[in-house]
């Protein structure tokens, strides 16, 4: 009997082919599974059905391009085993399935609460009353960061244990943002209204977010995208890395105070985010990527605009990068701080640029791709320190390999089918993964329809989730003073987090 | 008089100019020379805000290390002129009166019970512990080369004569701008412009600082800066000459090291925190040759 079925990335099955096992074999499954290095976990959720509890749980097979989809029916109120004690990269689904569901697991390491969400199914759990680790102790000190971001970015709350300028311990608590995301894609009925809330997932990854739904939406309605939309998706995902990786690092400039490198790279950010302006008339993409349609074609004038930008933006890019590398202080603050090492890293399931700076080749464009992807022969590029500097490196280095991509693309651009199919409705009862490599990491996007084709579950995975713990390691026994780097390096999002 | 009075001018001018220096130096336009005086102006016109936790310590520090400061000024002599205040071992009770405002800055930093001004405060102590001995050593040293112990009479019997003196009058500039860098809590030891608390130095001290508060601690830091600089240009001031040729160095080496400042902070990195100590005690070692030095000019040693 087969334990799973294997699909494809975008692959719409229906949701009775999925094997439903008993829970021990289900756990014994999936965490057997994730054994191999190139198996890693892209999701883990359940959804109510007829007064239970069926979880599905979604292992990706990187060397092989496939998923493997299996699922389990339990009762929500009982007491389980947990993954996490097998594998640590279980650990945030089991958190949130348990801060919603009320799933009790006996062996869970840490049932810390996800993001106290208004449907969650204890509600005296609050942040008020969350005990945070605390030290008890006469030499060591604590300190608390947030909920309000000194730049007024986004509300988290990290909370130091420090022995003087050492950190010892941080824990981050998040989930100050109360949107409701999952929830409101079920309650909104519109498509519009679904794909702006795609679009608003997380403000710098509006790209990656519409692209996964886009593909979601069309795959579950039997529609099969053709060249010229996945050609403005794969195009748009590229220029917005190329964008928040260049902002990120005048970021990273800023934070330990090289002026230049902050003004240099921030002036550089700013023509590429205008170019979706003059796109689609915003300037992160919103409006951009549409389920079965395109309303903005990529034009030959575009194409003009496009190159000319290019080739202005690369020489400048890469003068002001060599003198950023070739700067002694700013390379003493970089490297060895705020170090994963490869072990860490593979445990926590860390994804995108967390997974490639400690040499763990994880990146959908590779091993999942979609879109355009399939024609470009995608390496990722991978470092094995771990550290700030291995996060700089790969920024530039993804940024020069977009820069490629985009040349090589504009080549060749599709031409706009005028007479595209309609968008069906939805096929019923049915289940669907879409995954995306944005630019901080894997996308990953499901849904589960009901008998008329309506969304019954919708869940959303932004690559952050896996990856704040990643920062929490890599703080450990750097100065505090660190800290503002290491976090900008990483550069997660809270709102994709909190949801 | 003169002194003091080229000192309230300069540091009307001082920060205007290194942030339009740094402006300058990233490309972008920058606000007007005066913007940082006008904001200071406007700052003291409004009301400070209290927390409930604070006691008196927190009112009146901000207060009394202004008023150590604009005592201080009046120490500084300018070429044959001696300062509003001179006395022999002047230079101590200079030392030691900025000390006395830094520490009532510290336990008001402390006061407020914040976890990270009590960061800051730890790292200022520190700071200000480790340029000590370099400021000590160096007066100390000129005070055994001129035989006089103030201010005035150190830098009028100050005269450049053998290749070593150079040597030693450049090196004792070169500390000075360091220790005015450490003082003032700029680049490499600490980033003013930083929004992270958690790097900061002497801006997270002043975190809980409001209004009029607010504004004499900045209108602080200019004076401060301005009196290091008069204290380096007296190092190169000419004796005998008319008065202006002494007020165009003065202000010459004012706005020199201003840009230098303003250059440093554009195109360097802030240091990671613990290779602060380090470079600051090597200011000590400097020190150490410039008493060396002076030593070989006496002739104490072969």
């Amino acid at each position: 009997m087969t334990r799973s079925i294997i699909i494809k990335n975008n692959q719409t099955i229906p949701l009775r082919e999925i094997p439903v096992l008993g829970y021990d074999e289900f756990l014994e499954y999936n965490t057997s599974l994730l054994r191999e290095h190139y198996n890693h976990c892209v999701n883990y959720f359940g959804f109510p059905q007829r007064n239970e509890m069926q979880l599905i749980c979604c292992i990706a097979n990187d060397s092989e391009h496939e998923i493997f989809v299996s699922s389990s029916v339990i009762d929500a109120n009982t007491t389980q085993y947990s993954f996490t004690k097998h594998h640590l990269s279980f650990h945030i689904f089991e958190r949130e399935l348990a801060e919603i569901s009320g799933i009790n697991y006996c062996d869970h390491p840490w049932l810390k609460p996800v993001r106290f969400p208004a449907d969650r199914k204890n509600k005296n759990s609050q942040i008020i009353n969350y005990p945070f680790y605390n030290s008890h102790s006469e030499e060591l000190h604590e300190v608390g960061v947030g909920p309000i971001h000194a730049g007024v970015i986004e509300p988290g709350h990290f909370r130091f244990i420090c022995n003087g300028e050492q950190i010892l311990h941080l824990e981050i608590q998040l989930g100050f943002q109360h949107r409701g995301i999952e929830r409101l894609f079920q309650e909104k009925k519109k498509l519009l209204q679904r794909t702006t809330l795609a679009e608003n997932i997380a403000g710098d990854t509006v790209a990656g977010h519409s692209t996964a739904f886009a593909n979601l939406w069309e795959s579950l309605s039997g529609f099969k995208a053709d060249d010229d939309l996945q050609f403005s998706r794969t195009l748009a995902l590229e220029l917005e890395r190329i964008a928040v990786h260049t902002g990120n690092l005048s970021a990273i400039c800023t934070d330990i105070g090289y002026q230049l490198g902050s003004a240099v790279f921030g002036r550089l950010r700013t023509p590429i985010i205008n170019f979706f302006q003059n796109w689609c008339g915003n300037r992160l993409a919103k409006g951009l990527i549409r389920a079965g349609k395109n309303n903005f074609p990529f034009t030959y004038n575009l194409r003009e605009q496009l190159t000319q930008l290019i080739n202005q933006f690369k020489p400048d890019f890469k003068e002001m990068y060599n003198e950023f590398k070739n700067l002694p202080s700013a390379m003493a603050r970089l490297e060895k701080t705020g170090i994963v090492t490869q072990e860490q890293a593979r445990s926590i399931g860390a994804v995108g640029m967390s997974a490639k700076m400690s040499g763990i080749s994880r990146d959908i464009r590779t091993s999942h791709p979609h879109d355009f992807y399939k024609n470009i022969n995608h390496e990722p590029i991978l470092k094995k320190h771990g550290d700030v500097y291995s996060r700089t490196q790969i920024r530039k280095e993804e940024i020069l390999q977009s820069i490629k991509y985009i040349r090589g693309m504009m080549e060749n651009i599709p031409e706009e089918n005028k007479n595209r199919n309609r968008l069906k409705s939805p096929s019923p009862e049915s289940f669907c993964i879409s995954l995306v490599e944005g630019w901080r990491g894997e996308i990953c996007h499901c849904a589960v329809t009901d008998e008329q084709g309506e969304l019954l579950y919708y869940k959303v995975k932004d690559p952050s989730m896996h990856n704040w713990l990643a920062l929490a390691l890599a703080v450990r026994n750097n100065e505090i003073s660190d800290f503002p780097v290491c976090n900008k390096s990483f550069d997660l999002s809270y709102c994709g987090h909190d949801l | 008089m003169i002194s003091f009075s080229l000192i309230i001018i300069s540091s009307l001018f001082f920060s205007g100019i290194i942030i339009r220096t740094k402006c300058i130096f990233s490309g972008r336009k920058g606000p007007g020379i005066f913007q940082p005086i006008k904001d200071i102006r406007k700052l003291l016109r409004k009301g400070s805000v209290y927390s409930d936790t604070s006691s008196f310590i927190f009112k009146i520090a901000p207060t009394l290390y202004f008023s150590t400061l604009l005592t201080a000024t009046l120490f500084i002599p300018f070429g044959d002129e001696p300062g509003l205040i001179s006395f022999k071992g002047d230079f101590v009770f200079f030392a030691y009166l900025l000390a006395l405002g830094k520490f009532f800055m510290i336990i008001s930093s402390l006061d407020t019970g914040s976890s990270f001004e009590g960061m800051g405060a730890s790292r200022e102590a520190l700071y200000s512990m480790l340029v000590e001995p370099a400021f000590f050593i160096l007066m100390g040293s000129f005070a055994l080369l001129t035989g006089h112990l103030s201010f005035y009479e150190i830098f009028s019997h100050l005269h450049f004569g053998s290749y070593i003196s150079y040597a030693v009058g450049a090196l004792a500039a070169f500390v000075f701008v360091i220790i005015a860098m450490i003082e003032n809590s700029r680049m490499p030891i600490d980033d003013p412009k930083t929004h992270l608390e958690l790097t900061m130095i002497h801006e997270v001290m002043i975190l809980d600082n409001s209004g009029f508060d607010l504004g004499l601690i900045l209108y602080g830091s200019s004076l401060k800066f301005a009196m290091y600089g008069a204290i380096i240009s007296n190092f190169f001031l000419t004796r005998g000459k008319e008065w202006f040729f002494s007020v165009l160095i003065f202000a010459g080496i004012q706005l020199l090291l201003a840009v230098i400042i303003g250059a440093i902070e554009s195109f360097m990195a802030r240091f990671r925190m613990n290779h602060n100590p380090q470079f600051i005690f090597s200011l000590t070692s400097i020190s150490l040759l410039i008493f060396l030095g002076v030593l070989l000019i006496l002739g104490k040693i072969v």
